[in-house]
């Protein structure tokens, strides 16, 4: 093991997931004080750049969801400072953070992924709304899940059953962004598989299945400890399992991702996976996915959080 | 408890970036915190072998006998021996609720009323009715019906809480005729009044008002605090109580906590025997005067048509109406976006109404950054006014969980 010397946790930031970032960082700095690394955790505020130019850190774990800790505003600013950080590089963050450009970059190269419009708040304003939402749903049919084209933790999503619920949808995703996904509503199981690439190549980590005891795995299903039963890994046939692992894998290359990313698929009736999203920070709070299939693995967080340092530190 | 998005918000909320007029919490800096340092240190050096022993579970005796001199500025005339100090006036809510409420009583409250009482009432399952109120408090009329109709209904009314003094959260104050009225109907109902009292000396024009436990001992437990008047972190507070109520909550109270911090207590009976404490509630008094105006003048400039607003006379909330089809809960994202916050009406009632209402706060920021605030604010609700007109409806309102910030959010 080589020594890490003083890492860095960022976490919190202005975003609306500022509190599961905080509870994201604080798990990934004790899972890494376990291993005996030297962990400091700091939010990102104007203290930020001179602590980085004092402190010069050997390596930075970047644990902030939404907003400027995955769209590449914050890496940028680490590779201005010269510093290494865990992660995707900007360009492929904010390229993956942009749910409607990241589907159809994984769709160029074959995979399945829900049909779908964005748009932004404008062109409803413009053009008129009630037209465009009739199109909406005489092209795409229904159900259709909305949700902000950037953004996490289900914030401002939601699923629309008939025409009528529509609007309402809309002005809810509107809340959280101004850019609104719309896209087919695939029923079936959800399913979340964490890649991490620990030096050679993306492999996934066994598929975890979520099953929201209120049906809806919104904000409050996925923090409350107990409101979701989760399968990890999940209940699928060994095909639909395969299947799952091989489109993270393929959505991480596809994307340009590197290091660890998580990608949030359904599986529908027939075994087949539909690529939702992907997350270049994943959530590491005690109720997040991916720390629940790295022990699904058999693999300890910490070591896999050290090993991801290693390879972001040798990177350099 | 669910996890919650709105509170979520909030975690956003507590950064400076961000003018927040969610939050309740007094502007303790404007305390001379050098001469309170002196003191306790005074307080360790002669009576410490007495401020860190156990105490009684009643409170401190000396302590109870300046509460009743600070009571009296309200036109109560009461003894020592009624007084029960508590750990802020949230704990002998909390006591009063556990010796009278059994799960599915009937507690009675204003409509909107203070979120720490609901959160209270809701932990021993207490069913909360409200009661209307306009610009000049509760309704008397309304009052009077609801007793009439649970009555009726075979339901068991347990007591009316009630903030009749600059209300939390909606900022109006119980005019005097109606003080009369909302007495007279209790005692003929034989319910219980609770007041709570922690903002009525902080009133910007004159002498403090009477207190509705001053014109009826027997039907009145009265709560208050120094929380406002001198600091929360003490966590001095009281209850008055009549006598055989008092009984109950001194054994309820040692059964919860033994007793009371007497380092505290005698804290903050240091504090009012050796300092100007008067002259110091004048001092919070004009501070919040100002900060009040700076809100008032504010939301009259940049609000858009549509929205209302209470005029507070005293303490610290302002209480807005947006224009119909708005949902307050709806914007709060936005506006932490936009950086400023304030707290979406649904939290402060029981029923999941006040979508359309929302609470702003002039306590803690700066009159420049109220003024900045209501600035952001107003775009936001301008932002959202197009929208809603676009689609022709508002969200759907499918959130749970605790719509309001923690104590500590300024």
């Amino acid at each position: 093991m080589s020594d890490l010397g003083h890492v860095l946790v960022l976490a919190g930031g202005l975003s609306y997931e500022r509190e599961v970032s905080i509870r994201s960082g604080r798990r990934v700095a004790e899972v890494l004080r376990s291993q005996g690394v030297d962990v400091e955790t700091r939010d990102t505020d104007s203290t930020l750049v001179p602590t980085v130019l004092s402190e010069r850190p050997t390596v930075v774990f970047v644990t902030l969801h939404g907003g400027a800790g995955e769209d590449g505003a914050i890496r940028s600013v680490l590779e201005l400072l010269g510093v290494p950080y865990v992660g995707a590089a900007p360009d492929a963050c904010r390229v993956a953070f942009d749910k409607p450009t990241a589907k159809a970059v994984v769709r160029s190269w074959g995979l399945n992924t829900p049909d779908s419009v964005a748009l932004p708040k404008e062109t409803f304003h413009d053009l008129g709304a009630s037209a465009v939402l009739a199109r909406i749903v005489e092209s795409l049919g229904l159900p259709l899940f909305v949700k902000p084209s950037r953004g996490g933790s289900a914030l401002g999503a939601s699923i629309v059953r008939s025409a009528e619920e529509l609007p309402a949808a809309m002005v809810g995703c509107f809340a959280y962004g101004d850019t609104a996904l719309i896209e087919t509503y695939i029923e079936g199981v959800e399913v979340a598989v964490s890649v991490v690439d620990l030096g050679d190549g993306p492999v996934a980590l066994p598929p975890v299945e979520i099953v929201p005891d209120g049906g809806a795995y919104d904000y409050a299903a996925r923090y409350t400890a107990g409101r979701t039963e989760f399968f990890a890994p999940a209940r699928l046939a060994d095909e639909a399992m395969a299947a799952c692992e091989a489109m993270a894998v393929a959505a991480h290359s596809a994307l340009g991702l590197r290091d660890v990313s998580r990608t949030d698929l359904i599986v529908d009736g027939a075994g087949k996976p539909w690529f939702l999203e992907v997350n270049v920070a994943p959530g590491m709070t005690e109720t997040s996915l991916l720390p629940m299939a790295a022990e699904a693995a058999g693999r300890d967080l910490g070591a896999l959080c050290r090993g991801l340092l290693e390879i972001a530190a040798r990177r350099g | 408890m669910v996890a919650s998005e709105i509170r979520a918000l909030f975690a956003v909320a507590s950064r400076p970036e961000v003018v927040s007029l969610a939050g309740g919490m007094p502007y303790v800096t404007a305390l001379p915190l050098d001469v309170v340092g002196e003191l306790v240190a005074d307080l360790i050096n002669r009576r410490g072998s007495e401020a860190l022993q156990y105490g009684s579970g009643q409170g401190d005796p000396a302590l109870r006998e300046q509460i009743c001199e600070v009571m009296r500025m309200e036109g109560i005339d009461a003894g020592a021996d009624d007084v029960v100090v508590t750990v802020g006036s949230q704990q002998a809510l909390d006591l009063i609720t556990r010796i009278f409420v059994d799960p599915g009583d009937i507690v009675l409250a204003e409509g909107p009323s203070y979120v720490g009482a609901l959160g209270t009432f809701a932990a021993y399952q207490a069913k909360v009715v409200h009661i209307a109120m306009d610009d000049q408090g509760l309704i008397p009329e309304s009052l009077a019906q609801t007793i009439y109709a649970l009555h009726a209904s075979g339901q068991r009314i347990k007591f009316l809480y009630t903030i009749p003094t600059f209300q939390n959260p909606a900022g109006v104050t119980l005019n005097l005729v109606r003080r009369r009225q909302v007495l007279e109907i209790c005692q003929k109902a034989g319910i219980l009044v609770v007041e709570d009292n922690p903002y009525g000396m902080l009133g910007f024009d004159g002498e403090p008002l009477r207190a509705l436990r001053a014109d009826d001992p027997d039907g009145v437990v009265y709560l208050g605090s120094f929380s406002k008047t001198l600091a929360p972190g003490f966590r001095v507070g009281w209850a008055l109580a009549p006598h055989a109520i008092r009984q109950k909550l001194v054994l309820a109270m040692e059964s919860a906590v033994l007793s009371h911090s007497t380092f505290t207590q005698l804290a903050v009976g240091q504090y009012l025997a050796t300092q100007p404490w008067r002259e110091q509630i004048k001092t919070f008094r004009e501070l919040y005067r100002e900060r009040r105006d700076a809100l008032l003048g504010a939301l009259e400039m940049q609000m858009p048509d549509g929205c209302t607003w209470t005029k507070p006379a005293g303490g610290f909330f302002v209480w807005m109406t947006l224009p119909e089809g708005l949902n307050s809960k709806a914007m709060l994202p936005q506006a932490v976006d936009k950086r400023v916050a304030f707290v979406p009406g649904t939290g402060f009632y029981a029923d999941g109404s006040g979508a359309r209402h929302m609470r702003l706060s002039y306590c803690y920021p700066q009159p420049d950054r109220i003024r900045e605030g209501v600035r952001r604010l107003a775009g936001v609700i301008e932002e959202e006014l197009r929208t809603v007109e676009m689609f022709g409806t508002r969200s759907r309102d499918g959130h749970s969980g605790v719509d309001t910030p923690g104590p500590d959010l300024a």
